[in-house]
């Protein structure tokens, strides 16, 4: 027999006691094209853990498939870069498992948005401790520039040559409608902004979806990074919005043209999370309570009086 | 045939009458007297109406399989009498409802027993609710086959325990009425009976989903999410009905591309996780199936097989995902294929399954179907033996081992290896820190697109398989060691092959039987051995195609030299098996002959139950000629060029 109390060690956890941008960095060369907005939401996950002061063992980061799923890649970070669309399900058996490390999901538009979108929908009603970041670039990059569910009504692409007729996916209205319980929206370009909404999406109790606004400076000629810059503004420069007010949360996630709104459109704190009201996991983790079945600490023989 | 201890029950009605959960009952009755049952479940894929039958195979000796001949049906609906009147043997009863209208010239064949019972009359008069008939009708069982009706009062007290005094009252009352009704009207003129044999050991009643569960219980699975699917679904409501006492975490997702992801995403953690489906659900996992052996994250999936394509039969059994699970998923990966084909089995393989799957950081797939999980053994007591069951994690790095590392990047999650194995850290320990990928990527699971990286990481990946072969159960022989027939079969056929290949060695002639548990990797070599002992070979399956044939040819390039196959939704008979043996024994000149089991016409049988050929003539003859079979054998009709690869043998 092997180590069978084989496990992550959390009394680990405390042996860096501090973290730096440097912590994280990694020599690997990334696939991005020069501007991409992918870069700058690097920069603010990193500068999200440093301000978390989080180890790279401390957090485990999903990803899907994408130009975009990429990232875990570039950052010194235990991480699974799964296939397009899966992120979510992976990240939350994850977390049920071990729901003492900090579990982020890294997903593109195509991939969260799209194909995902079943599993998006799900795990917003769910409610795991899961961080969830979307870099929507509104184009398919890594194929090279077919349509999104973002693109807006008559984006013109290689797959919709002559505008695509659906209407764009509104993630934020669509976790009002599942009952997510955190919600907010960045910009690639700000990074300091985006890395506030990491942090507090990474604090927040439950699922918190970051949606970041990215251009895509090879494919997407219409969602430009000035296009952007030109409509988005932020909820906290509202006088008296309340993120935590359900109508007023609706009106904005409703919200896109001309005007943009970025910042914590909706925050339910009081919202208890899946792992909360699973009564094992109240124990310890699912991985922590296993030890006693990998020691086989347990009356299996009584098993057998109910089939007598 | 013996009279006593040696007879099939069968009850049919409407889904939603019960005929389950009483036949149940019985049969639990039946073994605290120290019989063998083996029960047969049988139903459609709907709530309430259709028709439905339980049948309760019983012996004193122990049974793996269901039988072809009914010696008392109880019929709670016309239907149930039109059905199965021709499986009933000479001397045979039905007991039924004397207020039931039925069409007496399809029914009643002259040596069946007709008995009509006021099973209505007296559920509503001592028990109150005409619910109760079925308990009336197993009293009447109990009374004309003489058997001790305290066991069945024992377990009608245990089953009502929680009801109260009042409801176990009225329905003890209500079975022994039925039970006094029979004794007095009938049991003279009966000659099958039921004796219990005193001083039995203590026994269990269990089917295959049941005993897999103790095994991946006892292996330390604590997590298991699914998706419901028949035949299925049983997995994770087992593992849920334990999770308070045993500490398991289970999960009903959204659909099964989420079931089989979650369990990847629990794995990686470090639980030994379990994902359960259907034919139809699997579709659905394999892409993710791939990510598991790209990642190599341990995994254990069950397909509980049902009749197919798509939708197919929902409630009926099949052995037709074979092929398709041992190559599901684009490109190549390792992969491990378990088939029980008996509840003891099944046991070994929920163990077994985790262990493998951890060796050699894989999925690891069981197969099960409809009839397996579903149907009832009845087992010694030790044959759940849990001091046999080992947790072998394979390859961990512990703790210490990580601490001695330099720092974070030291560890390599793909490292290149002999044995294709490489050690595997969980992650959270902070020199546990590493990325993998469903990209091919190099040691430390960077994404790459170097061809050296590739073809290492291929070549290492698939030397799993070969290192796996070492541990897994080769094909077991039953049976004289050299006979003059060998059955092959796999998984579920066993129980049937394996009583024929009794009866027909105790009549006399030569057989004995190759079975595979351990479908994949293929045991290449324990199979050219075998084969090389083989005089004539005949390979048994449930499907159209004859996957398991085609699988042994694939890898070993030889040919079973007949092949038997089904595929109606019912599980061959013992009956079915030994008729099917002797037809292909009196072919053999036809080279690589295959016999294809054919539904009776005008039967009368909605059912597609093979009926004794002798029964239409009122000359019943048990074992001999039972099971319908096609004569008109396919290997000479147009078909034959794609599944019967008869013009290019002889090489």
């Amino acid at each position: 027999m092997t180590d069978t109390a084989i496990r992550p060690d959390s009394s680990g956890l405390t042996l860096m006691t501090k973290v730096d941008m440097k912590t994280f960095q990694t020599t690997e060369k990334s696939t991005w094209c020069a501007g991409c907005g992918d870069f700058g939401i690097l920069a603010s996950i990193k500068q999200a853990l440093v301000g978390l002061n989080l180890a790279p063992h401390q957090v485990m980061f999903f990803s899907g498939i994408g130009c975009g799923s990429k990232l875990p890649h570039y950052m010194h970070v235990s991480a699974l870069n799964t296939i397009h669309g899966r992120a979510l399900p992976v990240a939350t058996g994850f977390k049920l498992a071990n729901h003492n490390m900090k579990v982020v999901a890294i997903t593109g538009d195509g991939d969260g948005y799209g194909i995902g979108m079943g599993h998006l929908a799900h795990t917003m009603r769910r409610n795991p401790d899961i961080t969830h970041i979307v870099e929507n670039n509104q184009v398919y990059g890594l194929t090279k520039g077919q349509y999104s569910p973002t693109s807006g009504h008559g984006y013109i692409s290689t797959t919709s040559p002559e505008g695509s007729i659906e209407v764009s996916v509104n993630p934020l209205a669509l976790g009002m409608a599942m009952g997510a319980s955190f919600l907010a929206r960045s910009f690639s370009s700000d990074p300091k902004h985006l890395a506030s909404m990491i942090m507090k999406a990474m604090t927040h109790k439950g699922y918190a979806l970051v949606d970041v606004l990215q251009p895509c400076v090879t494919y997407n000629h219409v969602n430009t990074n000035e296009w952007y810059k030109s409509r988005v503004y932020k909820v906290e420069d509202l006088p008296n919005y309340d993120p935590t007010n359900r109508q007023m949360a609706y009106e904005r996630a409703q919200e896109w043209g001309d005007r943009i709104p970025m910042g914590v459109i909706y925050a339910d704190t009081d919202r208890p999370t899946y792992e909360d009201q699973v009564p094992l996991l109240q124990r310890g983790t699912l991985l922590e309570l296993s030890e006693k079945a990998m020691r086989k600490d347990y009356d299996y023989e009584s098993l057998k009086n109910e089939y007598m | 045939m013996s009279r006593t201890n040696d007879m099939t029950i069968k009850l049919g009605g409407e889904a939603g009458q019960g005929v389950e959960s009483s036949g149940a009952g019985f049969l639990k009755a039946m073994v605290r007297g120290g019989l063998y049952c083996y029960g047969l479940q049988d139903y459609q894929s709907r709530i309430r109406g259709g028709h439905n039958y339980y049948q309760i195979r019983v012996s004193s000796k122990p049974l793996f399989s269901w039988s072809s001949d009914v010696h008392v049906l109880m019929a709670f609906d016309d239907e149930s009498l039109y059905a199965h009147p021709q499986e009933i043997v000479p001397g045979g009863a039905i007991i039924f409802d004397e207020g039931l209208k039925y069409d007496k010239s399809r029914v009643e064949a002259g040596h069946t027993k007709m008995m009509p019972v006021p099973l209505y009359k007296l559920a509503l008069e001592i028990g109150g609710d005409k619910v109760m008939a079925n308990t009336v009708a197993l009293g009447v069982t109990s009374g004309i086959t003489g058997y001790d009706f305290e066991k069945m009062a024992d377990v009608i007290r245990q089953n009502f325990r929680r009801k109260g005094e009042k409801v176990i009252a009225a329905n003890l009352g209500v079975a022994e009425a039925g039970y006094r009704y029979g004794l007095d009207n009938f049991a003279a003129d009966f000659e099958f009976k039921l004796e219990a044999i005193p001083n039995a050991p203590k026994r269990m009643a269990l089917h295959a989903h049941q005993a897999f569960c103790m095994g991946a219980l006892a292996a330390g699975c604590r997590f298991n999410s699914a998706y419901p699917m028949t035949p299925g679904t049983s997995v994770i409501e087992w593992m849920t009905a334990k999770a308070n006492k045993f500490d398991v975490l289970t999960k009903q997702t959204e659909d099964e591309l989420s079931a089989i992801l979650m369990a990847i995403g629990a794995a990686q953690a470090g639980m030994r996780a379990l994902t359960n489906t259907s034919g139809g659900g699997f579709s659905l996992m394999v892409e993710a199936l791939g990510l598991a052996g790209m990642t190599e994250i341990p995994l254990v999936i069950v397909d509980a097989q049902r009749g197919g394509p798509s939708t197919g039969l929902p409630t009926k059994t099949e052995q037709s995902d074979l092929a398709f699970v041992t190559s599901a998923g684009h490109g190549e990966f390792p992969r491990a294929v378990l088939a029980p084909g008996s509840v003891q089995e099944a046991f070994e393989a929920g163990w077994r399954a985790f262990n493998l799957a951890e060796k050699y950081q894989m999925p690891v797939l069981v197969l099960t179907d409809m009839m397996l999980s579903t149907s009832i053994e009845t087992l010694d007591l030790e044959q759940i033996d849990f001091s046999k069951v080992e947790i072998d994690r394979g390859d961990m790095v512990s703790n210490a081992e990580l601490d001695a590392l330099a720092d974070s990047w030291a560890y390599k999650r793909h490292a290149v290896t002999d044995s294709g194995v490489s050690p595997r850290a969980l992650p959270g320990h902070p020199n546990s820190v590493y990325i993998t990928t469903g990209d091919e990527h190099s040691p430390d699971g960077l994404i790459t697109e170097d061809p050296a990286t590739r073809v290492a990481q291929m070549e290492k990946r698939m030397r799993k398989m070969e290192s796996a072969l070492a541990t897994t159960i080769k094909p077991l022989l039953y049976g004289p060691t050299e006979a003059d027939v060998t059955v092959i079969g796999w998984g579920s056929t066993y129980g049937a092959i394996r009583q024929a290949v009794d009866a027909m060695n105790t009549a006399g002639e030569s057989v004995n039987f190759l079975h595979y548990v351990d479908v994949w990797p293929f045991p290449v070599q324990e199979t050219e051995e075998a084969f090389a002992k083989m005089k004539f070979s005949i390979c048994i399956e449930q499907n159209f195609t004859g996957q398991f044939a085609r699988l042994l040819r694939a890898e070993t390039g030889l040919r079973a030299n007949a092949q038997v196959l089904r595929y109606d939704g019912h599980p061959y008979t013992e009956e079915d098996a030994v008729a099917f043996i002797r037809r292909a024994v009196a072919e053999k000149d036809k080279p690589y002959n295959v016999i294809r089991y054919q539904v009776p016409v005008n039967s009368g049988n909605r059912q597609g139950y093979a009926p004794s050929n002798g029964h239409s003539n009122g000359a019943h003859s048990s074992g001999t000629s039972q099971g319908q079979i096609n004569n008109n054998n396919l290997s000479t009709n147009s078909t034959a060029s794609l599944y019967d690869l008869k013009e290019e043998v002889k090489a």
